[in-house]
């Protein structure tokens, strides 16, 4: 009861709060500078007019227009299914992430020598941008040819998810595998119990309110990691090739771009809320204090 | 001290293991470089034009520290505010978290849109954007987590909230504030970088490699992931640099 | 045949570097059969070194050490013998039963055997009630018991308690010691128990050990002349304060090293 009461606030907070979004974007339409403002000559200060900032209820209109003119097919139709298909690729790159990062994770842990070697570069591998590889793994699509696999696009973009999603989950997994306490390893020691019994009797159960956390930043790793290989490259038929397609007609229609934009906003939501209800189901027999 | 060396020697033969795999793989198998580009010839391209890269790096090194900066401080500035006034931080709070699952630095395309085409405006401000939630999220969450016992205490040598915000929460909060840099400092190079790959000016890291793979200039653009990855480093190590200097002082 | 028997053991960490500890020097030790032997002694003096020694999570550095006239590795891959904790460390995700068959699980016995058994032993403890619940829905002295169900589950001839009671507030620990003795009395189980509270070794124990630190050493063995059968009148009784005071004294023979034994604490209670 006292759980559904918090949901239930949180959520209605969630909500004001984007209201209260829409409202600052709109008093700026109302009393900020038409055509920018300029602070030391820099123009900081966005343009306040309807052709860079449109109103929010023009936006919402666009949904239901047809995407170009004289097509029978409505911009929400269009943004819905560039957004699921972006879906399906996060999602392949999220579980690819997490085979890949949960079984460094395992293999960390049982080999100190691993960690010692490969930790560094993992942690390494989040300063820098890997993304900038972006374009390079798209740039293997229909050419990389292995046996009679012929690599296609679609998969360089979920290569980059997993290649975002991979190393919170490594990490986290880590974490939550040397996180059980050492008199619960002595038990199992006592009972003589072998390396794997207690990886799956002890430490992998002991790891889960570490994994799931992980597993958000994963989720959301494999999103940001498709969206960007479908932007910088171009990728047709994600949200990402939408949202680029639309701010190029920004100049005839500012509003039609930003649909693209809360499909791909969507799309992150709908990723964290699968996240999120295999959290619920994962700690639904563990205690209260230690699942928030 | 023996520790040490081994501490460093293990991951460095880790490293230089991969290097030679990599590119003794591309030999042997003659992988095309579409593929993979061997590390001998994305270091020679990397020497060669050691300058262009440099002016590259620079910019979007620019527009990632102008957006780290700002970002920084605006972020710091709202947590104090938030830390005041609880209604506001439940009321951003759940915004702030829910935009750590979308692919945020989509607004770009929005923000280009607002400012003229020449500008480097809108990848600052969604760097700034960005730091600034990751900011704002953990140095609020630094001022208002702090031990109970510690505010009973102060409560009962009858301190007032200025002074347990001082002694108290503002010094609870800046182990919090490295934590945020830490995360920010990298996540700000990365957007600066992908901001550039929503058109505008064509003068950064990001954009020199799209328009090197469209040239099949591949292990030229490898020398240019080279440069962004340097870039990401160095912002990293000055966070930690940042650190551990002001944290010198403090008793482990 | 003796149930633990400790020859000469030695335990030493660091061997050969400038933070080498002396934690055991040469201790002999032998517990009999359905014997209760506590060992007590200031932090450091090597009590818990030695239960380690016995259950083989650790090994002697010189000596050794035998459990049922087995080498104890070889009782420790029987499962000749229970363990149990300061904390009482249940597994979290696992619901009471589930926890108590968890040795069982790892010997291959089949679910209906487990089930039968983990029913038992929860009678034995007086929880039957809270089979299907998860522990952390249960109070410190519950849990504790359950622990106890747990060491015990596979009927091993000997227990291994350190500090089992440690965590536990007086009532509640008074009360558990009423429960180990019915329990130990009832499976004819041997126990060889940790603890740092006098009247608790007295109270439980056939026999007191007293060991002291720097280097950790036996330096008496106190037989307990209370009689087998002891309840809460036992508490008063005269024999009870002229034990804990025999008890006592031998501990004052460690005093004198007590201070410099700070300094290494940590290393004993790890």
């Amino acid at each position: 009861m006292n759980f559904a009461r918090r949901v239930a606030y949180r959520t209605a907070m969630f909500i004001v709060s984007i209201f209260s979004v829409v409202a600052i974007w709109e008093l700026y339409k109302i009393i900020g500078p038409q055509d920018g403002g300029k602070f030391f000559g820099v123009s900081v200060l966005p343009r306040a007019n309807n052709t860079a900032m449109p109103h929010v209820s023009t936006m919402l209109s666009r949904y239901s227009r047809p995407e170009v003119r004289g097509s029978d097919k409505k911009i929400w139709a269009v943004v819905l299914s560039g957004a699921w298909f972006s879906l399906r690729l996060s999602l392949v790159g999220f579980f690819l992430g997490t085979t890949i990062g949960v079984g460094l994770a395992v293999l960390m842990a049982r080999f100190k020598i691993v960690q010692r070697g490969l930790l560094p570069y993992l942690v390494m591998s989040q300063t820098v941008p890997l993304i900038a590889l972006a374009p390079l793994v798209v740039s293997w699509g229909g050419k990389l040819e292995i046996g009679s696999f012929v690599w296609p696009r679609w998969l360089s973009a979920s290569i980059l998810g997993t290649f975002l999603a991979f190393f919170p989950i490594a990490v986290g997994t880590l974490r939550g595998l040397s996180s059980a306490p050492a008199a619960a390893v002595e038990l199992m020691e006592s009972y003589a119990a072998s390396w794997k019994q207690t990886l799956f009797k002890l430490r992998f159960p002991a790891a889960v309110p570490f994994m799931v956390p992980a597993f958000k930043l994963g989720a959301s790793g494999a999103v940001v990691g498709v969206v960007v290989a479908e932007i910088s490259t171009g990728l047709k038929g994600g949200i990402g090739r939408l949202i680029i397609e639309y701010a190029r007609e920004a100049t005839g229609d500012p509003a039609k771009v930003f649909t693209a934009v809360f499909g791909a906003a969507a799309l992150g939501l709908v990723m964290a809320g699968f996240v999120a209800i295999s959290d619920v189901f994962l700690m639904r027999n563990r205690p209260k204090e230690s699942s928030i | 001290m023996l520790a040490r060396i081994k501490n460093i020697m293990v991951p460095l033969s880790f490293g230089v293991v991969f290097l030679l795999l990599w590119e003794s793989a591309v030999r042997v198998f003659d992988l095309k470089p579409y593929f993979l580009a061997a590390p001998s010839k994305i270091f020679e391209q990397f020497t060669k034009n050691t300058s262009r890269i440099w002016d590259a790096t620079s910019v979007s090194g620019t527009n990632a520290l102008v957006g780290l900066i700002i970002g920084t401080i605006l972020g710091i500035a709202m947590s104090f505010v938030l830390s005041r006034f609880s209604f506001l931080n439940q009321l951003i709070t759940p915004l702030a978290i829910s935009l750590n699952a979308i692919p945020i630095f989509v607004l770009v395309a929005v923000l280009n849109n607002m400012y003229s085409i020449t500008s480097e405006i809108p990848r600052r401000f969604m760097v700034t954007l960005v730091v600034y939630f990751i900011v704002l999220v953990n140095v609020a969450k630094g001022l208002t987590q702090v031990r109970s016992t510690h505010v009973e205490l102060m409560r009962s040598y009858a301190a007032s909230d200025i002074e347990i915000l001082r002694k108290v929460r503002v010094p609870n909060a800046v182990p919090y504030l490295f934590t945020a840099l830490k995360v920010a400092a990298p996540a700000s190079v990365i957007t600066a970088f992908v901001s550039e790959y929503f058109g505008g000016l064509q003068n950064g890291l990001g954009s020199r490699i799209t328009s090197n793979i469209a040239n099949s200039k591949n292990a030229a653009a490898w020398a240019y992931v080279l440069g962004a990855c340097l870039l990401g480093l160095a912002f990293y190590t000055v966070s930690i640099i940042l650190e551990s200097v002001t944290r010198k002082g403090e008793t482990k | 045949m003796s149930a633990v028997e400790v020859i000469g053991a030695s335990k030493i960490f660091n061997q050969g570097k400038a933070q080498q500890v002396d934690a055991l020097v040469d201790v002999n030790l032998t517990v009999n059969q359905g014997e209760f032997v506590s060992l007590i002694g200031p932090s450091g003096c090597g009590k818990s070194t030695l239960l380690r020694l016995i259950a083989n999570l650790l090994e002697p550095t010189s000596g050794s050490l035998m459990v049922n006239n087995k080498t104890v590795s070889q009782a420790r891959l029987d499962q000749d013998y229970g363990m149990a904790f300061q904390q009482a460390g249940l597994f979290d995700w696992r619901t009471v039963s589930k926890n108590i068959e968890l040795p069982l699980e790892l010997k291959g016995w089949d679910k209906e055997k487990r089930a039968a058994r983990a029913a038992e032993m929860l009678e034995l403890v007086k929880l039957p009630e809270f089979a299907n619940l998860y522990p952390w829905q249960l109070s410190g002295g519950m849990q504790q018991r359950i622990a106890i169900a747990r060491a015990l589950a596979a009927h091993p001839p000997l227990l291994l308690m350190d500090e089992p009671f440690g965590a536990l507030d007086e009532m509640t620990r008074e009360y558990m010691q009423g429960e180990l003795l019915r329990i130990c009395g009832e499976t004819a189980t041997t126990v060889v128990f940790v603890t740092h509270s006098i009247p608790e070794a007295v109270y439980l124990s056939n026999r007191v050990v007293v060991m002291s630190p720097r280097p950790g050493r036996i330096t008496s063995v106190i037989d307990v002349d209370l009689g087998a059968k002891r309840n809460e009148d036992t508490r008063a009784a005269d024999g009870f304060f002229r034990n804990i005071t025999a008890v006592r004294e031998a501990l004052r023979g460690t005093q004198a090293e007590h201070a410099s034994a700070n300094a290494i604490r940590g290393l004993e209670d790890r």
